[in-house]
């Protein structure tokens, strides 16, 4: 009976654990080809924590190709903006409180910029993100033409990049580990746990169909246990980053805004079908914008994350994020056709990404065949996606 | 004179739940013009793509004699060989390139077989654009040249590969008197130098002007093949053999609950598409009362998708002029999103194609055009949006495994069911549906013509595009006929016959 069920649920949702699947075998393959370095507290705080500028993006990403577009300027972008904070931090003696909200301000601007040929004019979003792309290299060449890199010295601004959330002092419980992230990690299975009851209660009121109990249980106990797992990896190294945090909070935040509202569904509508959409009274064009718009904005947060990890603004950063930030989005199920393709999914494709660099650099493999590797995944990823996408009807 | 050119014996050819063609026999002499009327849908495009090789030998019964010879087409190549060119109403011509290169697409001119001998493409361009006496430079660009010398170049590229049989489909559809009356000319002309030519067309007076011969198709069989020279076609005789059918009862008896109330109006509505260059609809004057149902009758391409597309937010970017009133009060909707929110509703014609997100579920299409109502400060609520997708489920009774299948695995007749559901949770008070039944079996007909009966008894208007006669006569209570992008005739259900219509709809 289990078994059956547990045959079924899989079956019917492959599509969606098959991204958890193959982070999880990427990550046993690494552990043992590492000796268990690769899962050790360290590694894996490290690896999320360089997730996060490309994660920021892939998520911004996913909405972009949802809506059948592409944006290429948003590495630059984010260079080049990083490149501002940083001379507004240092030069302009901005406070940080002013600069980050500053810069998010313009990273939102510059993709309502790169959306205007496209939505208002109808130009390819390839060509004119492209556009950006140069625009914003010449950019950041101009603003750090002078000074070269630009050493950031604010403590503040460094630490989303590269601080940890604080911890309550030494009271002689669990030494060597970071409580407040423990209990962040129990709060949070808590509150998944009792959302998920709530939830299934409700829909049982309503008489609608839900996961049997067996696999209802599963599910618990098996998102439970792999949150419970990674706070208690991360715990026993710093805690949980500051990076961490705000990757989170914007995935969350893309994941309730995609799933739950009315502007999110108005953008798979667009993706799946855009002259259904702009007769279902849809504005099509207002919402190439926000997306867009949204899309400049996470790129400024992605050069904030990048520039503070760096404690510094260089003359090549965000070079090619934004290939990363693309192919993120299509190992996580994020379909070139439009209409398909979940944040969490992109999110998930950031660090199976990162995971094999991470993976590949503690074995020494050359650089070379890191690049080899890396494509090789994407296309797996991708013809794997298009594969179940016929079946799972 | 009398021998027979093209001879198509027992045409059956069907499609998954149609028969398209039964047991269609044609017969075209030597050296005529040859008219195919009918209908649409009688199966007058889909006898000629079995001719041409586009509905390839094998999915199809039955025998093409060309010459007396039996001929297996397996594709459009095999029938050009043999001297059979096709030129469709939507134009085959790659609108950035030069007409000569346009002429030659395809056949290009090279000794070598590897480099294109420009020089003589040039020349022998110029030599056919003389036969179809079309004068401009070769060098010019395809989307410079307007649609009735378009279709010139057409005809160019079909001759200079020596044809024998030119079929033209609906060749003046698009074109206005002059260009007209220069086609038909130079079909003439053609005729002079021995090429057959089978015309299909709706505009039954230049039919009559210009046939040797007229095949009458309706619903996929040859009715009757009438004689020019015996003096058997006038304009009556082709009506009735088009029409002649006995309305079947697939109609639910209908009440009339038409209220003096006008739920919509038109006045003096000219629309006109930049993109084209032309205008579409001309000074279009018509109203709807509230629970009325009014039929929009013609041919397809007489603009009445255009003139609903244009009162519903003008999504085309149209420009229009003239005034819509709704419940007496004077509109203009910038977007679909305004025209929805005053309460018109607008089925498309296409649901294929802009009608649904075939990749979403049934739930997520009925309540996309109004989130709306189902959500709380922009955050949807999810069970209210299951509960209402149920209900339109019920009332509909759309057959679906569940209302979280993906629509584009429905049958035709419920994706419709579907279409409309989405359509009547916004709540209009005039809903447009253009086309509501076309590709769907007759037990959904049935039902979705019973929807609109309810519909307009609780007191919604109706206005229905449809370019099927029986189904304006059976389900409208009043009709306008549209042609040529202009009303042509406005009558009450009881005088209206299919003859007057179809008399009114081909009166360009």
């Amino acid at each position: 009976m289990f078994f059956k069920h547990l045959q079924k649920v899989l079956k019917e949702n492959i599509r969606e654990y098959g991204m958890f699947i193959a982070l999880f075998v990427i990550m046993v393959i690494f552990t043992i080809t590492t000796d268990g370095i690769f899962i050790s507290s360290r590694n894996i705080s490290n690896l999320l924590n360089q997730t996060g500028y490309t994660a920021v993006l892939a998520v911004g990403m996913t909405l972009v190709i949802v809506i059948r577009h592409i944006d290429l300027s948003v590495g630059f972008l984010a260079g080049f903006l990083g490149a501002v904070a940083a001379i507004a931090l240092e030069f302009w003696g901005l406070p940080v409180y002013l600069v980050i909200p500053m810069i998010l301000v313009l990273g939102a601007l510059a993709g309502l910029v790169t959306a205007f040929p496209t939505a208002q004019l109808g130009i390819p979003s390839f060509v004119s993100s492209l556009a950006g792309w140069l625009i914003y290299r010449g950019a950041l060449l101009l603003v750090t033409a002078g000074t070269g890199t630009i050493i950031i010295t604010d403590d503040a601004f460094n630490a989303i990049g590269n601080g940890y959330i604080p911890d309550i002092p030494d009271i002689g419980i669990l030494p060597e580990i970071h409580k407040v992230t423990l209990l962040l990690g129990l709060i949070a299975i808590v509150l998944f746990i009792f959302n998920e009851l709530r939830s299934r209660k409700k829909k049982l009121e309503y008489d609608f169909e839900v996961l049997p109990m067996d696999m209802f249980i599963l599910k618990l106990v098996f998102v439970s246990v792999l949150v419970g797992l990674i706070t208690w990896v991360l715990s026993g190294y710093n805690g949980l980053s500051w990076t961490v945090v705000v990757v989170l909070i914007v995935v969350a935040l893309y994941h309730f805004i995609t799933t739950q509202t009315v502007v999110g569904r108005h953008i798979y509508a667009i993706g799946g079908n855009p002259d259904a959409a702009e007769l279902s009274g849809i504005s099509v064009k207002n919402l190439t914008f926000a997306v867009f718009g949204s899309m400049g904005m996470l790129a400024a947060l992605s050069g904030i994350l990048f520039a503070s990890r760096l404690q510094s603004a260089t003359t090549t950063a965000g070079t090619l994020f934004e290939m990363d930030a693309i192919a993120s989005a299509y190992i996580g199920g994020v379909s070139a056709a439009g209409g398909v393709g979940q944040v969490t999914g992109s999110f998930i494709g950031a660090i199976v990404y990162m995971s094999l660099t991470s993976g590949m650099n503690l074995m020494n493999v050359d650089i070379a065949y890191q690049y080899v590797v890396r494509g090789a995944v994407l296309v797996a990823a991708v013809i794997f996606d298009v594969a179940t996408r016929s079946r799972g009807k | 004179m009398n021998t027979p050119i093209l001879e198509m014996k027992n045409i059956t050819k069907e499609f998954p739940g149609v028969k398209a063609l039964d047991n269609v026999s044609f017969r075209v002499t030597e050296g005529e013009i040859h008219c195919l009327v009918g209908e649409n849908g009688a199966g007058k495009s889909t006898l000629m793509k079995v001719l041409s090789g586009v509905h390839s030998h094998g999915t199809y019964t039955g025998d093409i004699l060309l010459n007396g010879q039996l001929q297996e087409y397996k594709g459009i190549s095999d029938s050009e060989d043999a001297g059979i060119a096709i030129i469709y109403q939507e134009l085959a011509l790659i609108p950035e390139m030069s007409v000569y290169e346009n002429i030659f697409l395809g056949h290009e001119i090279s000794s070598n077989g590897f480099t294109v001998e420009w020089n003589e493409t040039i020349k022998r361009a110029n030599e056919m654009l003389k036969r179809v006496r079309l004068d401009v430079n070769p060098s010019t660009k395809i989307k410079d040249l307007g649609v009735g010398k378009q279709q010139l170049v057409e005809i160019a590229k079909a001759l200079h590969r020596d044809v024998k049989i030119l079929i033209l489909d609906e060749p003046t559809a698009a074109l206005n008197e002059d260009d007209s009356e220069n086609l038909l000319n130079l079909l003439r002309e053609q005729r002079e130098q021995g090429v057959t030519c089978i015309l299909i067309s709706h505009k039954l007076k230049e039919v009559i002007e210009i046939a040797d011969t007229v095949t009458v198709l309706r619903d996929g069989q040859t009715v009757c093949t009438l004689n020019a020279a015996e003096g058997e076609i006038s304009e009556p005789v082709l009506i009735k053999h088009m029409v002649g059918r006995e309305i079947d009862n697939i109609y639910p008896s209908r009440e009339h609950y038409i209220a003096e109330h006008v739920a919509l109006e038109v006045k003096d509505w000219n629309v006109y598409d930049p993109q084209l260059g032309r205008e579409l609809l001309k000074d279009i004057n018509f109203n709807v009362k509230k629970g009325e149902i009014v039929g929009l009758a013609g041919l397809m391409g007489a603009g009445r998708t255009e003139l609903a597309l244009s009162i519903f937010g003008n999504p085309d970017g149209y420009h229009t002029h003239g005034d819509v009133f709704l419940d007496g009060a004077r509109v203009s909707f910038g977007h679909p999103a305004d025209a929805i929110k005053a309460g018109v509703a607008y089925l498309t014609e296409d649901r294929k194609g802009n009608g649904l997100i075939l990749i979403q579920d049934v739930k997520q299409n009925i309540t996309l055009a109004n989130l709306r109502e189902i959500s709380k400060r922009g955050v949807v609520d999810n069970n209210t949006e299951i509960k209402t997708a149920n209900q339109y489920r019920t009332s509909l009774d759309i057959r679906t495994p569940s209302i979280e299948q993906k629509v584009q695995n429905l049958s035709g007749g419920n994706q419709q069911k579907v279409c409309l559901g989405k359509w009547l949770f916004v709540k209009p008070n005039v809903l447009i549906l253009d086309e509501p039944t076309r590709g769907i079996d007759v037990g959904a007909k049935y039902e979705i013509y019973t929807i609109m009966n309810r519909l307009v008894k609780e007191g919604m208007s109706i206005i229905m595009i449809s370019s099927e006669l029986p189904e304006i006569l059976g389900m409208s209570d009043r009709v306008y006929v549209v042609s040529g992008g202009k009303i042509a005739g406005e009558m009450p259900i009881g005088e209206a016959t299919q003859e007057k219509i179809m008399d009114l709809a081909t009166d360009y």
